[in-house]
């Protein structure tokens, strides 16, 4: 019959205490993303200057880091310290809720797919493989080069609605295994509906994925928030966010590194943690691979 | 005798593969009284399960209940009723026990969530009330310190104790019928036999009806009060349990009793009935057992055999009912014949 081998249970005060404490590379990840994190989340707390401010355009212009300005200043004389502290508040902001608008379009569509039998799931699939054949990048650039100036909000979804597709086919690929157990069987046996097992006994053990695939996602719009705004599109100044204090920093980067610098290692050490949080994570949810380990 | 539970009255089940239309349960006709349990015993691909659960609807394509099948329970033709109604028949009035135990739990809920589930999904009371209940019930299964059980997921307990949660989710309603799929094949013999001894216990004191299916001779002996032998998608041989074990009619379960270790046989070798099931897309014409039978003859190959009365309440599927002189002439059936040529 079907195995009957159980399927790892998420335990999710005993995941967090196994990878935090006998993974190294995980808790420093932790602590690193929260260093990162924190000061940009209480931005008005932690910034030195007003990020906006050129308190002097000629005598502090393009200043290298200093003690009064760790990072330096830029050519109209803006604290580069708050303006990445700032800049990473946006950027986390728009690369979280993004990321939030893809998994939870990405499982529930993954989930409907996978659950749906005969035309109504091979339907869904085909509509997924066409959208994972557009390049995303490229998608955004036509959508933005075609709306100027468009509003934050519409960024921050235009990333979400683009994301999904590969975490849907995660979903839809656990689903259609779930379906075929015996307690998704037995549930049908108590008189549950199709609702009732859809998010009480299938959605259930799909989530450890979901929440590596998010971590993991994160980073992926951290990257391509900043490649976008380095383009120009996406967050405008005034407004600051890492990709755009490197964009502004670019043409100068032989005289005055530090504008550039600064937020370009902000972005590496933010993806980094990410993406080792999420593969521990994943060591974490799969127990019999991390046996082998 | 008054109106039965259940009554099943043609029922044919087809599966419409690519390789063929398999009849995995051709034409089945019973009945199940009240506070009875009823049995059904055959070997693997017999069509036992997929009569089971074709009582519950739930078959899946590209299995279908075929039209001309009717399977009435109180009142109602459970193969025209509507999904909802169904929905609140399942667990509700017929439960079902399943056979595997350790994937037919949810891993990532507590057993105490997933007995309650049963009055959650049927809105019986609330969520405290749900919970109190199935504690009652896993009480009443016999699991040691229910409550501490109740909030341990499937994984913490041991392979009886699942058992007898998937038993507390079938109680949960005071069903009607319980249908139970070879509950104790995933157990060891002293817990298998804990567990039966649990079903009959529970059975005398709350009345309900079984339907026990297995394919373990010991089970129907120890647990049933009528049995249904099942071969080829059809019912072969139906009596009380007593005359099933003192004078076995069919050929084939005949063979199956012969092939039951016995206590005192000091033999080292089981006997076997030769062959397998053939698959359900190819059926041999006439009798579906003649090419493993000792005694098959043209006619078994010309005619398919009708149940034929052998005596109150005990029916047989074999031709040997009107010729009976024929039993004293076994040969060697037609499988072992091609085997040995090849």
């Amino acid at each position: 019959m079907i195995s009957d081998t159980p399927l790892p249970r998420v335990d999710w005060i005993a995941t967090q205490r196994k990878w935090l404490g006998s993974d190294r590379s995980a808790a420093f990840a932790t602590v690193l993303l929260l260093a990162i994190a924190l000061p940009c989340l209480l931005a008005p707390v932690f910034a030195p200057y007003d990020p906006s401010a050129q308190p002097d355009i000629i005598g502090l212009r393009s200043i290298a880091p200093s003690l009064l300005h760790p990072f330096g200043t830029d050519q109209s004389s803006r604290d580069i310290l708050s303006r990445v502290i700032y800049g990473g508040r946006l950027s986390l902001t728009v690369a979280i809720v993004a990321t939030l608008v893809s998994v939870t379009i990405g499982t529930v569509y993954g989930a409907v797919a996978g659950f749906l039998d005969g035309v109504g799931g091979t339907l869904l699939q085909r509509i997924l493989d066409a959208l994972l054949s557009i390049p995303r990048l490229l998608l955004l650039i036509a959508i933005f080069a075609a709306w100027n100036n468009a509003p934050l909000p519409v960024f921050i979804l235009a990333l979400g609605l683009t994301g999904w597709y590969g975490l849907a086919r995660l979903v839809r690929g656990q689903v259609l295994a779930l379906k075929a157990q015996d307690f998704v069987q037995s549930a049908r046996a108590l008189g549950a509906t199709r609702s009732r097992i859809l998010t009480r006994h299938i959605l259930p053990n799909v989530v450890s994925q979901v929440v590596v695939a998010a971590t993991l996602g994160i980073g992926h719009v951290i990257v391509l928030e900043a490649g976008l705004s380095y383009l120009g599109i996406g967050v405008h100044p005034p407004d600051a966010s890492w990709g755009n204090i490197i964009q502004e920093g670019s043409d100068q980067i032989a005289a005055h590194w530090w504008i550039s610098f600064f937020p370009g290692i902000a972005i590496v050490l933010t993806v980094m943690a990410f993406n080792v949080i999420g593969d521990a994570l994943l060591r974490a949810l799969q127990p019999r691979k991390s046996v082998i380990e | 005798m008054s109106q039965p539970l259940l009554s099943v009255q043609n029922l044919s089940t087809f599966f419409h593969t690519e390789a063929g239309l398999a009849r995995a349960v051709d034409g089945v006709s019973f009945d199940v009284n009240a506070g009875e349990t009823l049995g059904i015993v055959g070997e693997s691909g017999c069509g036992k399960s997929v009569t089971a659960l074709s009582i519950l609807r739930l078959i899946q394509q590209p299995g279908r209940i075929e039209a001309g099948s009717r399977i009435e329970f109180e009142g109602k033709d459970l193969v025209t009723l509507d999904d909802a109604a169904m929905r609140d028949i399942r667990g509700n009035r017929i439960s079902m026990i399943f056979q595997e135990p350790m994937s037919a739990l949810n891993p990532v809920f507590t057993v105490g969530d997933q007995v309650a589930e049963v009055a959650r999904v049927h809105g019986k009371g609330s969520r405290r009330d749900a919970w109190n209940r199935a504690v009652e019930m896993l009480t009443l299964t016999g699991i040691p310190s229910p409550e501490e059980r109740a909030k341990q997921y499937p994984h913490q307990l041991s392979g009886g104790m699942r058992q007898r949660v998937l038993i507390a989710m079938a109680l949960m309603m005071t069903p009607a019928l319980i249908i139970a799929d070879e509950p104790t094949t995933a157990l060891d013999v002293t817990i298998q036999a804990q567990i039966l001894d649990l079903l009959k216990g529970l059975q005398t004191k709350l009345g309900t009806s079984i339907l026990m299916i297995t394919h373990d001779l010991g089970v129907i002996a120890e647990t049933t009060s009528r049995v249904l032998v099942m071969y080829g998608g059809e019912i072969v041989e139906e009596a009380d349990v007593q005359v099933l074990f003192a004078s076995a009619h069919h050929p084939y379960t005949e063979g199956l009793m012969h092939a039951m270790p016995q206590i005192t046989d000091s033999r080292e070798r089981l006997n076997v009935i030769p062959g397998t099931v053939p698959p359900p897309t190819a059926w041999p014409s006439g009798c579906r057992f003649r090419d493993r039978c000792p005694y098959a003859w043209e006619k078994c190959e010309k005619e398919h055999p009708p149940l034929y009365q052998i005596d109150q309440g005990h029916t047989s599927r074999c031709h040997l009912a009107v010729e009976p002189d024929r039993r004293a002439h076994p040969h060697v059936p037609l499988v072992e014949q091609v085997g040995a040529t090849l």
